[in-house]
């Protein structure tokens, strides 16, 4: 496994391009903390965005793990262009005629996704304990570690999302391609989601649920799913709501274990199916 | 004598319809030194990279060092280029070269001995991109050699080079066989293979026409150029003999193919008890060049 890892660092290291996202990615991840900064006005008020709940714990997990899920787009690019590079380059080829085998190869792969995710996942951990500790207003460790399943979520999010990535190249073989590829599916299942509910069903508000359902089990959804906005569940806005449309149904933040499973299974099916591509493909 | 590969009955059938290999079996021993010849599209490339796990066999077998090991560990104690030079291009040569020897599972201190050996040394710390293709093939022949391998697999390791490129990739290939090593050659170029190798295997449309040494292929196809005044009688006589395989006319002379050996001498006396007297007669052996186009031609 060090050899492996070891193989695919040197790849990965080697290349500006991806040297350059990986170090973007976590400046931007530590970015986060700088929207303690922010101040906005409105009228005589002065609103201070830390001040006002974000970085309290235990919502600190939900809010920063949210947040940070947006950046991984930059580590998406990295194992993308890193399976596609095998290809155009022919060194997938010669890395097979070297010695590695095919199982070796695509473990070596997941190796990668798997540190990678495993690194975003200790870096928003660390940050938010130090954002948490330097704004929160209750430092109780009882509170602190309470809703840590956010960071689980968020781990098995990331996880699911490179396996895709991985899947995209290895599929598709050029990387432009593979995350056009992403973007198209993402729009896919949108439009899908919009013609069950307004072709299908006639928008009818009976069948609204009929909908949900079935969009949930689709791999981006799920994987959104994961993780809801957290703004909303913030106490301002919260007050801001309740002012202005009078009260609210309760929404469900929390992490559902039937949500874990969808995405699992479709990390399963991703890692299996990348393997049995790669197997039966000729080269 | 050592096995070390060994292939039987292979198929390999593409998208379900071409047939790219038709149950080619043969065997290298160590220490020689094998030529694979064969037209553009004969099954060459395709039967190498199914033994060198790259393209998956349709049927049949294929099995390395008398099959003790699993294919992947196999390809650790071989060396092999296919058709060209794959390498990071990002990476510096003495970069590509470590991440080979981390795949293999060898030492570091090879690079530079075998960098020296094709001539590299120097542009050691220059990334692949900025090399000519000369260097590039240079390299992997390098890189092929790292792990000092049991036998060394080249695929038309000269394609595409320009004169001084070719020599100097002869030069390497020459000098690897002189020290033992056995080495399988792909090639079209057909001197090539007539000086440095010891056994043939010829392909056409993905079937194996022969198989042998080299002195063989040469010396089994002697044939006679003949002339006469009456060619035509020389021609009808000739076809009515029981070892004549078939006679060609070719620039007013009539070539003779033989199904068995006959010495030139009897052949002589026996046209000559049918009142045929030649002009001209010589026994003539094809050329390795000859005898691959005789062979391969449909």
């Amino acid at each position: 496994m060090k050899r492996l890892l070891s193989i695919e660092f040197q790849k990965i290291w080697k290349n500006k391009a991806s040297r350059v996202l990986l170090l973007t990615y976590f400046v931007l991840l530590s970015f986060i903390a700088l929207i303690a900064s922010i101040k906005f006005s409105i009228g005589t008020f002065e609103i201070r965005i830390a001040d006002q709940g974000i970085f309290n714990f235990p919502y600190i997990w939900h809010f920063n793990t949210y947040v940070a899920a947006f950046f991984k787009i930059f580590l998406a690019i990295v194992i993308v262009s890193m399976m596609a590079n095998e290809y155009t380059y022919g060194t997938l080829k010669q890395n097979l005629i070297d010695g590695l085998s095919k199982k070796e190869f695509i473990l070596s792969k997941f190796l990668v996704v798997a540190s990678f995710t495993v690194a975003s996942t200790v870096f928003v951990f660390i940050m938010s304990l130090i954002l948490g500790f330097s704004f929160s207003s209750y430092n109780e460790l009882s509170i602190v570690f309470t809703d840590l399943e956010y960071l689980l979520a968020f781990f098995i999010k990331l996880f699911a999302f490179f396996s895709f990535c991985l899947f995209l190249g290895i599929l598709v073989k050029r990387s432009a391609f593979a995350l056009g590829f992403l973007f198209v599916w993402f729009v896919a299942e949108n439009i899908f989601y919009w013609i069950i509910k307004f072709v299908i069903l006639g928008g009818d508000d009976k069948h609204k649920n009929f909908g949900d359902t079935i969009i949930q089990y689709f791999p981006i959804e799920a994987m959104s799913n994961l993780v809801k906005e957290p703004i909303t569940r913030l106490s301002a806005i919260k007050t801001i709501e309740n002012a202005v449309g009078g009260a609210q149904t309760a929404k469900d933040y929390s992490i559902h274990f039937s949500q874990i499973s969808i995405v699992l299974v479709w990390t399963f099916i991703f890692i299996l199916t990348s393997y049995y591509i790669l197997k039966k493909r000729d080269l | 004598m050592e096995t070390i590969l060994k292939i039987s009955n292979l198929h390999k059938i593409f998208n379900k319809h071409l047939h790219a290999v038709k149950n080619v079996s043969f065997e290298i021993k160590k220490g020689n030194v094998y030529g694979i010849l064969g037209p553009n599209g004969s099954g060459k490339s395709t039967t190498l990279g199914i033994v060198l796990n790259v393209v998956n066999k349709t049927s049949g077998d294929f099995e390395w060092f008398g099959g003790k090991v699993a294919t992947h560990d196999a390809l650790k104690k071989v060396g092999a280029i296919i058709e060209r030079p794959n390498f990071y291009p990002y990476m510096t040569a003495k970069e590509n070269l470590e991440l080979v020897c981390k795949i293999k599972g060898t030492a570091f201190s090879k690079v530079d001995e075998k960098l020296e050996l094709v001539g590299l040394l120097e542009r050691k710390n220059d990334k692949f991109k900025t090399y000519s293709l000369g260097m590039k093939q240079r390299l992997a022949i390098a890189s092929a050699l790292l792990n000092d391998p049991e036998i060394l697999i080249l695929d038309e390791p000269t394609n595409g080079l320009d004169p001084q490129g070719i020599r100097q990739i002869r030069d390497i290939i020459k000098a690897i066989a002189s020290q033992g090593t056995t080495i399988l050659l792909a090639s079209h170029l057909l001197d090539e293979v007539e000086k440095v190798c010891s056994h043939v295997v010829v392909l056409r449309k993905g079937e194996m026409l022969y198989q042998g040494t080299v002195h063989n292929m040469i010396e089994n196809n002697s044939f006679f150029e003949l002339k006469s005044k009456d060619m035509v009688r020389l021609k009808t006589v000739l076809d009515e003999q029981s070892f004549v395989e078939n006679t060609i006319e070719e620039d007013g002379k009539l070539l003779v193919y033989l199904k068995q050996d006959i010495a030139a001498q009897d052949l002589n006396s026996h046209l000559f008890e049918q009142n045929i007297v030649l002009e001209h007669l010589v026994k003539r052996k094809n050329s390795l060049e000859e005898q691959f186009l005789e062979l391969t031609k449909n």
